[in-house]
């Protein structure tokens, strides 16, 4: 028998008990869909956190008084560690290793207001100009803030993408003047935009300079403090200073808080890195969590084959018997058997990764979530189907081929 | 020689109880011999059949086809013997339900590995051969009793095996379709196969040339 006589006899067969053969393949097709819209909505959510990593500036190191971590972070002790503070970002600009720096700080405004129109939920940083090179920032028109505005606290600002589409919707913002905590402040220049993170905008953002950030802005006390003190971004020389930019920044800022040699570090040196860090792991566990619930139903599926193969092969005793008569040898049975337990699996497989593939694009189409649907996901979701149909029919399949043609035929 | 066998005998055990189902057959069967096994039910003729078959093996004894000594084939080669010098024809017809008159007619050519140019080229031939041709594309629930076993016949020759078994094949046609059916073994014997009838009916054996009759396991009468 050639493997094109097989496929079509199997084919009859699947084809005559439809109803039984869909219901069979359930299991499997949920498993494989399952399996193919996580893997292409993790590798989407993989590249895009990717991008808004590359996004931060590639080499940029963040300086503050914690390290990022999904480790437990004890807040009681880093409330009590020593401020970072503008003169340590100073003293950073200063190492060999170093190209720019800027000191930073962050608050949250719940509503911005312009002639009637109303922006939520604004970050203002207050910075330095050379933030514009350690966070990645484009101008779209205006400037972005200088030396001199720092110097003199100028009332200026720096407005994101987000906030021209809900206050400047028809009009240019450059000379227009907002209200930043009671304070009338000049707009001169607009950010040139970064999109959308897990559907939030990244263009939600006002620039003004530090010296102005903390002359409207109280100066935050207590457990406020440990997230929402001075944050430094340094930018070392090239890619191949990140290193030695690391190792001097740490041996300074610990001489400059007289830490002992025998002490911990108390603050944070953060990059990239770390928050790549961080994202591998939330997502390393949820997609084990996930593979596993994929797996049990696979699993569940391969059971359902098995136990229709074990009725298949009791139903059709008596066909065994005639295909042995006819010179059907045990190994023919066993392949017969086997390849419509593989159909079954693979027809499965084939429907759930398409059905995956579907869901992939249905959540990117709806969501902020991006699906990405490589080729070897396809490959892996009916290699994984065909494995449960080989791992689930051998065991039917064998019992179909050990009969004894005599009694099989003799079978009512 | 055809078939040789030489005291064989067939013991089944069920639970602690020993069936003696054959005990000590020899016999010889020359080519294009046309034969009727015969006797009562629990005589041992189903056992010899399935023995002489290669569906089953003996529990000691010998048996030669065309000279090679079926008991020391393995399953493979007990599977190819089948398929290429046996055919069958069994009472209740055991056809594929849900295919084709071809396609129940194409299996031991798939089993064969045979091309399916000449597959297609043998099975008009024998369908014609038994008078099905107008049927090929029916499946078996849409013939009759007499076309069913037409169809199992025309299976059971499609490879030229060298001997058809044939157990009560009119066991389930009346008396008409029956003499029909008989008609047509008639025929394939004159055309010089080998045809061994059993059965439990005297007017039926009554068709073979030679009659061999059983009783207890053995061989009461052969009229040879």
């Amino acid at each position: 028998m050639t493997i094109k006589d097989l496929i079509s006899s199997s084919f009859n067969i699947l084809r005559t008990h439809r109803l039984r053969s869909f219901l069979t393949i359930l299991g499997i097709v949920i498993g494989v869909m399952t399996i193919i819209a996580i893997l292409s909505l993790v590798q989407g959510l993989n590249r895009s956190v990717e991008e808004q990593i590359q996004s931060l500036g590639s080499n940029t190191i963040f300086v503050q008084r914690f390290s990022w971590g999904t480790g437990r972070m004890d807040i009681q002790e880093i409330a009590k560690r020593k401020e970072i503070t503008i003169d340590d970002a100073w003293a950073i600009a200063r190492l060999p290793a170093v190209d720019k720096v800027a000191p930073q700080r962050n608050a949250n405004i719940s509503s911005l207001n312009y002639q009637g129109r109303t922006a939520k939920q604004v970050e203002v940083t207050g910075s330095t100009p050379d933030l514009q090179y350690t966070t990645n920032y484009s101008i779209e028109s205006g400037r972005f803030i200088n030396q001199e505005d720092y110097n003199r606290k100028g009332q200026v600002c720096c407005v994101g993408g987000y906030i021209v589409d809900n206050l400047f919707p028809t009009e240019d913002p450059v000379g227009k003047y907002i209200n930043i905590n009671g304070k009338r402040t000049l707009i001169i220049g607009v950010l040139g935009r970064k999109g959308s993170f897990f559907g939030q905008s990244q263009d939600n953002v006002i620039i003004i300079p530090l010296s102005t950030f903390n002359k409207i802005f109280p100066k935050p006390i207590g457990m406020q403090a440990v997230f929402s003190g001075i944050s430094i971004q340094v930018l070392p020389k090239s890619a191949k200073h990140l290193e030695p930019a690391i190792d001097q920044i740490r041996e300074l800022m610990r001489r400059r808080r007289g830490l002992g040699y025998d002490k911990p570090d108390d603050f944070g040196i953060n990059t990239q890195e770390s928050l790549r860090e961080i994202y591998k792991n939330i997502s390393n566990i949820a997609f084990i969590v996930m593979i596993g619930v994929a797996a049990i139903s696979l699993l569940v599926g391969g059971i359902g084959i098995m136990n229709i193969m074990l009725v298949a092969v009791s139903e059709r005793t008596r066909e065994i018997g005639l295909r042995k008569a006819v010179g059907a040898s045990t190994r023919n049975i066993l392949y017969q058997f086997l390849f419509e337990a593989v159909m079954l699996s693979i027809i499965g497989g084939i429907i759930g990764t398409l059905l995956g593939v579907g869901i992939g694009k249905i959540v990117s189409a709806v969501s902020p979530l991006s699906a990405a649907v490589p080729v070897w996901t396809v490959f892996l979701g009916i290699g994984f189907s065909a494995a449960v149909g080989i791992f689930f029919g051998i065991y039917p399949a064998n019992r179909a081929a050990q009969l004894n043609p005599i009694d099989a035929l003799r079978y009512e | 020689m055809l078939i040789q066998t030489e005291n064989l005998t067939r013991h089944y055990t069920i639970g602690t109880y020993v069936v003696q189902a054959l005990r000590g057959v020899s016999l010889a069967i020359e080519n294009g011999e046309y034969i009727a096994i015969t006797g009562p039910s629990g005589s041992g003729k189903s056992t010899l059949m399935h023995l002489l078959g290669c569906l089953d093996l003996p529990t000691s004894g010998k048996y030669l086809l065309s000279n090679t000594d079926v008991t020391s084939l393995s399953d493979l080669e007990l599977s190819r013997l089948r398929n290429q010098s046996i055919g069958f024809v069994f009472q209740t017809f055991n056809l594929l339900p849900r295919v084709t008159v071809m396609k129940n007619v194409e299996l031991p050519l798939l089993y064969a590995g045979i091309d399916s140019r000449i597959r297609n080229e043998k099975i008009e031939a024998i369908l014609e051969r038994v008078g099905l041709a107008h049927r090929k594309t029916h499946c078996p629930n849409e013939l009759s009793g007499g076309e069913m076993q037409r169809v199992a016949v025309a299976r059971a020759l499609i490879n030229n095996p060298q001997v058809v078994f044939a157990d009560e094949p009119t066991g389930n046609l009346d008396s008409k379709t029956g003499k029909e059916i008989m008609t047509l073994f008639n025929e394939i014997a004159q055309e010089g196969n080998t045809i061994i009838l059993v059965t439990h009916d005297p007017n039926i054996a009554g068709y073979a040339r030679r009659q061999i009759k059983m009783l207890d396991g053995q061989i009461l009468e052969d009229t040879k």
